[in-house]
């Protein structure tokens, strides 16, 4: 497993995890996780249930605490500051409330972080407020993701796909220079998926680093530049993925399940697994 | 009209106003959180603080011997609100954690009241409201507290939703979770010892929740829902009172009932719409 950070003609990592170990009750879930992402790169984090991949992503974005190891992000260490350059799509089971939300609204408050203001202007970028221009720039980010129609609607009442864009759009909203997703494809429609591979693409385009937990690569596949495999909490593979196969394919994958599903077509252009 | 010129009829309808209002407030961001009860337990703490005040008065030997009772059901319920924040970011169960106030609160508040020399009978105002006894040294009171519910429950309503929504989320944008999970416990806290006065500890938790039970009937939308919710809090609440002007009945049940009656008569309308429009 190489670490190309450590390589002066290979340009800075976006976050930077070093040995990272994480104990949830009493019981270390991650054993010293390793995982880089640069600039316009994206890397995809594979593996089973229960490998760890989410206690890892919950942990670059500050929801678990690390009991060892550094992370870091944009070259400092991860702060409340730092992660306000920073958009985070956690699963969708997460964003539920006891009380309706719009999806204007819901993408309003990923316009909210740690107190930042711009380097030029001097203009307040995040705060405990949101800026004046908040909902142009809600309906700006619904409008990325194909859904500006659905700016008055309840997100509790809306399909998983479509809930999923919201959250993405939430995300997006902050201008990330680093986006983390987890599973953002599971449960997801064929439109929802297609939709969001066009927006990768994009993303990867303008520079942004993209981290993204999938069990399958699908959709996302000819967007992975790195797949990064965990098995009971520890990296197992990190290099180039096999295009088209999943995390079948990759060294690490043991569990035994019927796989029921038609063969991969191959040469799809999107990628795709299955029908 | 002339009902309005008499002191303690404006003093009851100002505090009612304001309780009306900033009650819901806080009751929107409890059931986001899911966590509509918690006014409950908080409530309880509150009666065993209003009984220490009336141990301190006794101890003091101040003439008004209640005097004590209701800074004294502030600092219980902020110290019950922290208590059971805490717990619930450490990964407590909320319904021990209710249970737990709920029951050391009232045998606290008793076991408090006996030992400064008084009955369980002092304990019934605040059990079930006390509006036709509020002197304007408590309108002003309610005015400063109901001040700062709104100002900081309106004001930062996008960043108190953000982290009652989607805690996990927050904490990756930067916010400062923590310390605005504390700001939404202790404006609880607050409101309920503000709101006391009106329904008492047993219903205090109704007129945060109920407000907005009814809101989210009419409206899909988190700022309107608290919006409407306000607005329906200050007209179930003055209405309630008004009627006890003219009628011997006791305001905070009678609040909690119209409200109660208001959701029953809402529900059915919409839903008889919705059957209509299919």
């Amino acid at each position: 497993m190489s670490d190309p950070s450590f390589s002066a003609d290979v340009p800075p990592s976006l976050v930077e995890a070093r040995d990272v170990r994480v104990s949830l009750q009493g019981t270390e879930i991650l054993h010293g996780v390793s995982l880089h992402a640069a600039a316009g790169e994206v890397v995809a984090l594979m593996g089973g249930n229960g490998s760890g991949k989410s206690t890892f992503i919950r942990s670059i974005v500050g929801a678990v605490p690390t009991t060892a190891g550094s992370i870091s992000l944009f070259g400092t260490p991860a702060s409340p500051l730092a992660r306000a350059r920073l958009g985070y799509v956690p699963q969708r089971i997460t964003a539920a409330g006891g009380v309706s939300a719009t999806a204007i609204e819901v993408v309003t408050s990923g316009l909210l972080g740690a107190r930042e203001r711009d380097g030029r202007s001097g203009s307040r970028l995040r705060g405990l407020v949101p800026p004046r221009d908040a909902r142009a720039r809600a309906r700006e980010a619904l409008a990325s993701v194909g859904i500006e129609d659905l700016a008055k609607r309840d997100v509790s009442r809306l399909s998983g796909g479509q809930q999923q864009r919201v959250l993405i759009a939430r995300a997006l909203v902050r201008k990330p220079r680093l986006l983390i997703l987890d599973e953002p494809m599971a449960g997801v429609d064929l439109q929802s998926q297609v939709s969001f591979s066009h927006t990768m693409g994009h993303l990867k385009d303008e520079g942004v680093g993209i981290v993204v937990v999938l069990h399958e690569l699908g959709a996302l596949a000819r967007h992975i530049d790195r797949a990064v495999v965990l098995e009971h909490g520890c990296v197992t593979y990190d290099g180039i993925p096999p295009k088209d196969l999943g995390v079948h394919a990759l060294p690490g994958h043991e569990h035994e399940h019927p796989h029921t599903d038609p063969p991969t077509r191959e040469g799809s252009s999107l990628g795709l697994e299955g029908p | 009209m002339s009902l309005l010129s008499e002191p303690l009829i404006q003093r009851m309808l100002i505090v009612g106003l304001l309780v009306g209002m900033a009650a819901p407030v806080m009751g929107t961001y409890l059931v986001q959180r899911r966590m509509a009860l918690l006014g409950d337990g908080i409530g309880h703490v509150a009666l065993a603080g209003v009984a220490a005040g009336w141990l301190a008065g006794s101890l003091f030997d101040l003439a008004q011997q209640d005097a004590l009772a209701i800074p004294g059901a502030v600092i219980f319920a902020i110290i019950g609100a922290v208590v059971i924040e805490r717990m619930r970011s450490r990964g407590t169960a909320a319904d021990i954690v209710m249970a737990i106030l709920f029951y050391g609160g009232i045998a606290g508040g008793v076991l408090l009241i006996g030992m400064a020399g008084g009955s369980n009978a002092n304990l019934l105002g605040y059990l079930f409201g006390s509006i036709s006894t509020v002197t304007w040294g408590d309108v002003w009171m309610s005015a400063g507290l109901a001040a700062l519910i709104l100002l900081v429950g309106l004001g930062l309503r996008t960043a108190l939703f953000t982290v009652t929504h989607d805690q996990e989320f927050a904490r990756s944008t930067g916010l400062p979770v923590d310390a605005l999970n504390m700001v939404v416990a202790v404006l609880a806290a607050v409101t309920i010892t503000v709101a006391m006065r009106v329904v008492g500890v047993l219903l205090v938790s109704a007129l945060m929740i109920v407000p907005v039970a009814i809101a989210q009937l009419l409206t899909r939308s988190f700022s309107r829902t608290m919006h409407l919710a306000m607005g329906l809090g200050a007209v179930l609440t003055i209405t309630g009172i008004w009627i006890t002007v003219f009628q011997d009945i006791q305001p905070g049940s009678l609040i909690v009932v119209l409200g109660v009656l208001l959701y029953v008569l809402v529900a059915a309308v919409t839903s008889l719409l919705k059957g209509v429009r299919r």
